[in-house]
């Protein structure tokens, strides 16, 4: 039943309100009220007013418009009052099942390599290891332990087949299989859109308006656009307004601001609170070895480690997933994510739940490392880099790592993405298709990953900066497909699909503005 | 005989494919030494014997070599400080502004060379410094020596007694290059990335000193230390956590081979934009160009400028943390060995450009020529500094004009830093 639109705005109002109610925000704002009380133009016959006021003038109203904001842009719009907390996390009950028993053999996987290696999935450290571990607790790269009999858990083509092989029970195609069904390997009738929609959703990326990544070459003068663009984000900067924030950053971010605004539509405010809770989290890694941690460090040292822009960063990535692995408020996001996970406790005190401790969904970290690297880049506080890289997790990667029919989920780029390609470059789909190169394998891998490994970095940020400005991942299968647009030439003279894979085998040398701003404004359709 | 006749002639004493490939695809003759030959691509041992006195060399105009005759003057580390030094005494007495100096009596602008004293001759001296700061370390670097051969770390005087003794003993003990050594404050706040310590690598092609005409080569890169950086006296002897050079780290346990702990300067510039901001970010580069050509103006006056020749520098470079480069030295024959696959792409077209500028149109030279090539042939080098065009044209708003986007931020763009020099290059 279709939710009258008065009740979901009072639904989502009492749910801000409550999610809010006991924050330090909400203690915060007490206190500043309660301070304000001495201040001579606070008057007891408009007591309220003037608090207000005082709250509008000093900036504290927009920092709560933030945290409200924040919590719009995370939560997704209730559904009917009377829908299950699972249809919250995910409306299909078939998709629900599916991400189930992916979840089942990954545990499944996880116990069976403890029980071979005789570790248990979390133990207590004893001292002299903790003392050890802390005293090499920001070169944990120098380590060389012997990880060779851990393997990954998975690797993203064995997600791929899972993805492949989802049906929907409900839904019967008698037609015959033509051209004009789908021919891709994504099986599932979820809607996406087509590029009409696309070119609305997406309009700041137009032709006629001013992009970085496109207007800010050696070859522009600045006076076109680029010096405008930096002052209007000096402004937002200052108004410290995350939807502004969100809005500027459409068109890119200024390389010196991007640290701040990301900090800023993400809502992060690194707190004296939030140094602590992340100092928290590293006494936690300290005093206790989990089983993933091997397998992070492992995943840290096969991808970081050789690549060419994040070899720097390792020692950063080790300390950023232990602490995550161990981070509880995460589990908030599972309310709305269609993963549940698996819960595990420290090896004694089962049952206990301050001992506690849960395995992300995906514990192949290969993607979780690429997602924090790109962002050593921007933040070398240990706990800021942390939060965002939490925040960025929950708002969107998580998405990339459980099945889901939610537009940004990986289900829906990856139809999204064959979509496009078939329906603008049928040739080239079909060419592809029958030399047995189905262009969702070479590009799977580049979606899962939100391109991080792939692309230049600075390319990548410019990627980023649209994902957070339209909080979405539909520009992932919008790139995709602009990629293969751009080398369809070469493209169509392979013969296999190793030849394909070679022709996309580098993309460090893309520029990916013009290639998204080219595809979707600049192609015949 | 007609397509063999107007083919370049080259020589080289250095077996590098990057090298020989390149002379290979212009379609040049590999002949040996002893016959006719136009373009030598020659060791710096070889140079000293072409260029001298018993050999009697003489070039023909048809012939280009790639040293001049007594680099060294830039290139050994004794001699490159002594030049810097008397250059700042010259400008002093001039009563130029360039040589202004703060309340401490540093100069401003032209403060650039870590301390640094010649063992055995300044011993006295160096322990007068040293007694200033009891605490600082000094690194020891043979003079004559390349890829951090002999360096070692001190902080206490009885580490160099050895060049005590020398200094006492009478004045005809020979003092061969081989025994020199240069002692230079070390600089123990290096500017880190990821809590690893880096320096710069630069290429710089000089095409004649007087007039002064330098370009620089836009993909320089960072070289980062394996182990974690620790200004910690128990690490003094860990020339892993120290130095730079490739030559070490790649012995080092944690060397990886498919980096070679490399950066490009464009993910430097990246990083400090996004972390540090624009304007530092910007401040830096310049001074690091700025750098680069007050240490080539300062040797310019002794250097023969042969027409024969030209030259490409490998400078080193340093950032300490308040984002302060320091030059520590300059190389006459930066390694053409490649340690990664991008590294061997990057040395390739270094030379290819290089001798795009060197040798115009890939014909037999005429070494009169003007040596003033034109913008298209620069491929990744952009003009440093031109004398020339500085002295002709008045203040220019961007007399370097602007490196392509392959280096991820613009050239610089003239700014004004307050030193009149800087933003007309005069």
């Amino acid at each position: 039943a279709m939710l009258d639109p008065d009740r979901g705005l009072s639904l989502t109002i009492a749910r801000v309100v409550q999610r809010l109610q006991g924050s330090s925000l909400h203690s915060q704002l007490e206190r500043q009220a309660r301070v304000s009380l001495h201040k001579p133009e606070i008057k007891l016959e408009s007591l309220k007013e003037d608090i207000k006021d005082f709250l509008k003038t000093s900036g504290w109203e927009k920092k709560l418009q933030n945290a409200v904001y924040s919590e719009l842009n995370v939560f997704p719009l209730p559904c009917h009052p009377a829908a299950p907390p699972e249809h919250i996390k995910e409306p299909l009950a078939y998709m629900r099942k599916a991400q189930g028993s992916w979840e089942k053999r990954i545990l499944k996987s996880l116990n069976s390599m403890c029980t071979e290696l005789s570790i248990p999935l979390a133990q207590k450290r004893p001292v002299s290891e903790q003392k050890e571990l802390l005293n090499k607790w920001n070169e944990m790269g120098t380590d060389e332990p012997d990880l060779s009999l851990f393997r990954p858990v998975y690797a993203p083509k064995d997600f791929l087949e899972v993805l492949m092989n989802l049906r929907n029970p409900n839904y019967e195609n008698g037609e015959q299989p033509s051209f004009r069904n789908h021919l891709g390997l994504i099986q599932v009738p979820l809607k996406v859109k087509d590029i009409s929609e696309l070119k609305e959703d997406f309009s700041e990326l137009g032709l006629n308006i001013g992009q970085l990544g496109i207007d800010d070459s050696a070859q522009v003068p600045p006076e076109f656009f680029e010096n405008e663009h930096v002052r209007v984000g000096q402004k937002v900067l200052a108004e410290e307004d995350s939807a502004a924030a969100q809005q500027y950053v459409r068109q890119g971010c200024p390389t010196a601001f991007r640290a701040d605004l990301w900090a800023l539509i993400l809502n992060i405010s690194n707190q004296p609170e939030d140094i602590l809770y992340y100092e928290q989290l590293k006494s936690n890694v300290i005093q206790h070895d989990l089983l993933v941690d091997s397998l992070i460090y492992k995943d840290v040292k096969l991808t970081a480690s050789n690549d060419d822009y994040y070899f720097v960063f390792e020692d950063y990535l080790y300390q950023v997933l232990l602490c995550f692995s161990r981070d509880t408020s995460v589990l908030e996001h599972f309310t709305y994510s269609s993963a549940t996970p698996p819960k595990s406790y420290i090896q004694g005190k089962l049952g206990m739940e301050e001992y506690a401790v849960f395995y992300p969904p995906n514990v192949n970290y290969n993607s979780f490392i690429l997602s924090v690297a790109p962002l050593c880049f921007l933040y070398h506080e240990p706990s800021k880099l942390y939060q965002v890289f939490r925040e960025m997790y929950v708002r969107f990667f998580f998405r990339l790592h459980s099945i889901s029919s939610h537009p940004s989920g990986i289900v829906s780029l990856c139809l999204l993405f064959e979509t496009l390609l078939q329906t603008h470059l049928p040739q080239l789909f079909y060419h592809l298709r029958e030399i047995g190169a189905q262009p969702l394998r070479i590009s799977f891998k580049w979606m899962v990953r939100a391109f991080s490994g792939y692309l230049a970095t600075d390319q990548l940020l410019l990627l980023w900066d649209r994902i957070l400005g339209y909080n979405s991942l539909e520009i992932l299968a919008v790139l995709a497909a602009a990629v293969f647009a751009f080398r369809a030439v070469n493209l169509m003279e392979v013969t296999s699909l190793a030849a394909a894979e070679a022709v996309l085998a580098d993309l460090s040398t893309l520029k990916v503005m013009p290639l998204l701003q080219i595809f979707l404004f600049a192609t015949v359709t | 005989f007609g397509t063999m006749a107007g083919k370049v002639k080259w020589v080289t004493d250095i077996e590098k494919s990057v090298l020989i490939n390149n002379f290979e695809k212009r379609g040049w003759i590999q002949v040996a030494e002893n016959e006719d030959w136009n373009f030598y691509w020659m060791s710096v041992q070889t140079i000293r014997n072409v260029f001298s006195v018993e050999t009697g060399y003489r070039l023909s105009d048809d012939q280009i070599v790639n040293h001049f005759p007594n680099h060294y003057e830039l290139t050994r580390k004794d001699l490159m400080v002594k030049n810097i030094k008397r250059y700042r005494k010259e400008l002093e007495k001039e009563g130029s502004p360039l040589a202004e100096k703060d309340e401490n009596g540093k100069y401003i602008y032209l403060d650039f060379v870590p301390v640094t004293f010649m063992l055995p001759a300044d011993y006295n001296l160096f322990v007068e410094e040293f007694r200033k700061n009891p605490s600082s370390t000094w690194i020891m670097k043979p003079c004559g020596k390349a890829q951090g051969k002999g360096i070692f770390l001190i902080n206490k005087l009885s580490q160099i007694k050895k060049w005590s003794r020398d200094s006492k003993t009478s004045s005809f003990v020979s003092q061969s290059s081989k025994e020199a050594y240069v002692i230079s404050l070390y600089i123990n706040n290096p500017l880190l990335i990821g809590g690893k310590k880096f320096d710069l690598r630069l290429y710089v092609l000089v095409s004649t000193y007087r007039p002064l005409r330098c370009y620089m080569y836009k993909l320089g890169f960072c070289r980062f230390c394996t182990v974690k950086y620790t200004p910690s006296t128990s690490e003094l002897d860990n020339m892993f956590v120290h130095l730079t050079n490739v030559a070490i780290q790649k012995h080092g346990d944690d060397y990886n081979h498919i980096h070679g702990g490399k950066w490009t300067v464009s993910n430097l510039r990246l990083y400090l934009e996004s972390t540090r901001g624009k304007e530092v970010t910007n401040k830096l580069f310049d001074e690091i160009h700025w750098i680069i050509v007050q240490s080539l103006k300062a040797v310019a006056p002794v250097m023969n400028n042969d027409k024969h020749c030209f030259e490409c520098y490998g400078y080193d470079i340093i950032i300490d943390d308040k984002l302060k480069p320091w030059l520590i030295e300059v190389n006459a024959s930066p390694s053409l060995t490649s340690s990664t696959a991008n590294d061997r792409i990057l040395k390739y077209n270094l030379i290819n450009d290089t001798l795009n500028i060197a040798v115009p149109n890939g014909e037999i030279p005429d070494c009169k020529w003007n040596k003033s090539p034109p913008k298209e042939v620069l491929g990744n080098y952009e003009v440093l500094y031109d004398e020339e065009m500085a002295q002709s044209d008045g203040p220019e708003r961007d007399p370097r004009g602007r490196s392509g986007q392959s280096t991820g931020a613009k050239g610089s763009r003239a700014r004004d830093l307050g030193k009149p020099v800087l933003t007309t290059w005069k």
